[in-house]
């Protein structure tokens, strides 16, 4: 069980920069999330945690040690692999008995360990089968079994459920979190799924392009994202982001976008310029005596809600609706915004800027 | 008649390809068959022509092939005690008797010590040498590995006369180790090509959860990447051994007493009291035995290992 802190960690591959000057801390005992798009370093950043890239620059802190240029055997960390990589040679029994051999832990003793874990996990009985027919199910589990059986200080998962099909993902995420509460472990998980991290995390980073851009509970991240990429990159639909060149000033309460007054959370900060105006699909109503204006132009029945895209002068925007509410392709509607749910972004930076719903803007990412 | 299938060979394709894979067979086995008959004939038999399909087999072959005789006057003959042994007899028919072993099974000896020598050798490098090509930054790696397969790239024997010398100069003419040496520098490039093909071939993730799991990287090499690449290292092992113990030109020009191998040395029988083609033939015969024990205890891993990679599972 530890804490574990990241630090200034930099991570380059010749001329290439996998990971820009990452720092965040992963509480004892979190189920963490490293999210972001492929390429954005969040695997880079997971293998530097466990020891099988080392930074180019930084520290990296398990439990109060800085373990930064250890190499992985020496850092007591598990790792579940997206393909799992048992060892194809060994059944089951060995495969999850391995890590304990290489500690030199006595028989009777790693019977015992991995009688225990195979029946918190219920594969006792296949413990004796080769790895390779195994379902992928089944293959997850004992991939979890090598990693709890060692009892390590943390646990690194990347993209454990990808190699998964969809219906089974859904269980096994289930299965996961409550493993996790169980254990108490901490775990850091990367994903590229938003909606996995969303669901399953205690916090998450969100990545881009090596650079950390939002850390924060899914709550933090989806309500005040910190940065136009954050906005875009969780929700689904995304957040709307409605670019205009326009005002606003420190204690504002209020902004001019596409000819009237739209009402925001107590600006902060200020900024004239390029601005976004960031709004959930959720947080726009259908209401014809709102000033803005859009014309239908497509029409997603989802069964409870339904996602209309609307035509409007800033661009397209989408809108959830209740799925009961009336709207034809073609028809133009008014909008009203809802005023305690908007974020102000400076387009040409992607911050966010500060105001009362988000204190930090995204000043420091 | 049911529905036919796209992929599914039909029978009367099945038959045609059944058929030349038979003929192709008999095309090669007919010498090989040949050769083993003739170790069983007499030596007139293996020289009379229409040749003999039908004959008396007889183990004069082998028994000549193992031993040296002198011939005797038929008064001597008869004044010596009956003969004690099958193979005494077998020579006294021919107004012969036994005077020493000959000096194949040393030839052999050598054979096999030379033969499976270099084969460990060069896997054994070769294992290493591929995992260090497949698996970490080696400064120009693709110009020494494209320098290790120049080296095949002439006849090694078209180098003969500089190994002659090379091998003069540093006492290795004519022993063992030089051999093994030698052999081992011709299959290493293959031996490094086929073996990293075959590591490219095993995920990293195998090695890292080793890592993981607290061994250390040789550990992580030895325990869990050579168990993956035993089909590799099998089938690899096979064309190395076949290249060692078939070789005969450097066999020829660089052994003669303490190292010979057998090749260079079966053809010598010939010269020893006439055309002795049975004996020829049984040297031969027995020659074979060793790489086709080898052959068949691998061929699992041959078969797998020619096809490996071809097709992700």
């Amino acid at each position: 069980m530890a804490r574990i802190v990241i630090k200034d960690v930099r991570k380059e591959f010749g001329d290439f920069t996998a990971v820009q000057a990452s720092s965040f801390t992963i509480e004892d005992g979190e189920f963490f999330m490293l999210l972001g798009p492929s390429g954005c370093g969040k695997t880079t950043t997971l293998r530097m945690i466990a020891g099988l890239e080392l930074p180019t620059s930084g520290e990296i802190y398990i439990d109060g040690e800085e373990v930064g240029q250890k190499p992985a055997s020496q850092r007591d960390i598990a790792f579940v692999f997206q393909m799992f990589a048992l060892y194809p040679h060994m059944n089951v029994r060995r495969n999850i008995s391995y890590p304990l051999v290489s500690q030199g832990m006595g028989r009777a003793e790693v019977k015992a360990r991995v009688a225990e874990v195979a029946r918190i996990l219920g594969i006792e009985d296949i413990l004796d089968r080769p790895v390779g027919g195994l379902s992928g199910g089944d293959r997850q589990r004992v991939a979890l079994g090598r990693a709890i059986v060692r009892r390590p200080k943390a646990f690194m998962m990347d993209e454990p459920l990808g190699a998964l099909d969809a219906e089974f993902r859904e269980h096994m995420s289930e299965e996961l979190r409550a493993l996790h509460d169980r254990m108490g472990a901490t775990t850091v998980y990367v994903t590229h799924d938003q909606l996995e991290a969303m669901q399953m995390g205690d916090k998450i980073v969100v990545m881009n392009h090596g650079v950390v851009e939002q850390f924060g509970t899914p709550q933090d991240i989806y309500d005040k994202p910190a940065t136009m990429f954050v906005a875009d990159f969780i929700g689904a639909p995304a957040m709307n982001l409605m670019r205009f060149d326009g005002e606003v000033a420190p204690g504002a309460t209020s902004l001019l976008y596409d000819g009237a007054e739209v009402a925001v959370p107590r600006m902060r900060e200020g900024r004239r310029g390029a601005l976004a105006l960031g709004v959930r699909p959720e947080h726009v109503h259908l209401d014809d005596a709102a000033p803005h204006r859009g014309r239908i132009a497509a029409v997603e029945y989802l069964g409870t809600t339904q996602i209309l895209t609307l035509e409007t002068a800033t661009g397209a925007l989408k809108l959830r609706a209740p799925a009961a509410q009336v709207a034809r392709v073609g028809e133009t509607v008014g909008l009203r915004f809802n005023g305690r749910t908007l974020s102000v972004f400076d387009a040409r930076s992607g911050a966010a800027l500060a105001s009362d719903l988000n204190a930090q803007g995204g000043g420091d990412g | 008649m049911s529905g036919y299938s796209v992929t599914e060979p039909s029978p009367r394709q099945k038959w045609i390809a059944g058929a030349l894979v038979i003929g192709y067979a008999v095309i090669t086995i007919l010498p090989l068959v040949w050769i083993l008959i003739t170790g069983f004939k007499s030596p007139s038999d293996s020289i009379s022509y229409p040749p003999k399909v039908f004959f008396e087999p007889t183990l004069e072959g082998y028994v000549n092939l193992f031993t040296t005789r002198t011939r005797v006057s038929p008064e001597t003959l008869e004044s010596l005690p009956p003969p004690e042994t099958w193979y005494d007899e077998i020579v006294r028919r021919n107004d012969l008797v036994i005077a020493g072993p000959s000096r194949y099974g040393e030839r052999f000896l050598n054979s096999i010590v030379i033969g499976f020598g270099s084969t460990f050798l060069s896997i054994f490098l070769g294992t290493l040498a591929a995992y260090a090509f497949s698996r970490f930054k080696v400064p120009l790696k693709d110009d020494l590995l494209f320098f290790i397969l120049s080296t095949r790239m002439m006849p090694p024997i078209a180098v003969a006369i500089p190994i002659f010398l090379m091998f003069r100069q540093l006492g290795l003419s004519d022993t063992h180790l030089g051999m093994i040496l030698l052999y081992t520098a011709v299959n290493i490039s293959l031996a490094v090509w086929l073996l990293k093909g075959f590591i490219d071939e095993i995920p990293l993730e195998y090695e890292e959860a080793a890592l993981i799991d607290g061994y250390t990287r040789f550990q992580a090499f030895y325990k869990v990447v050579l168990p993956q690449a035993a089909t590799g290292i099998a089938s690899t092992a096979i064309f190395c051994l076949i290249f060692a113990w078939n070789e005969y030109a450097f066999a020829v020009l660089l052994t003669s007493g303490t190292a010979q191998t057998a090749p260079p040395f079966i053809p010598t029988i010939i010269g020893v009291g006439g055309q002795d083609w049975p004996a020829v033939a049984a040297g031969a015969t027995l020659f074979l035995l060793p790489v086709m024990v080898f052959t068949i205890l691998l061929r699992k891993h041959l078969l797998r290992g020619i096809t490996f990679g071809a097709v992700r599972k």
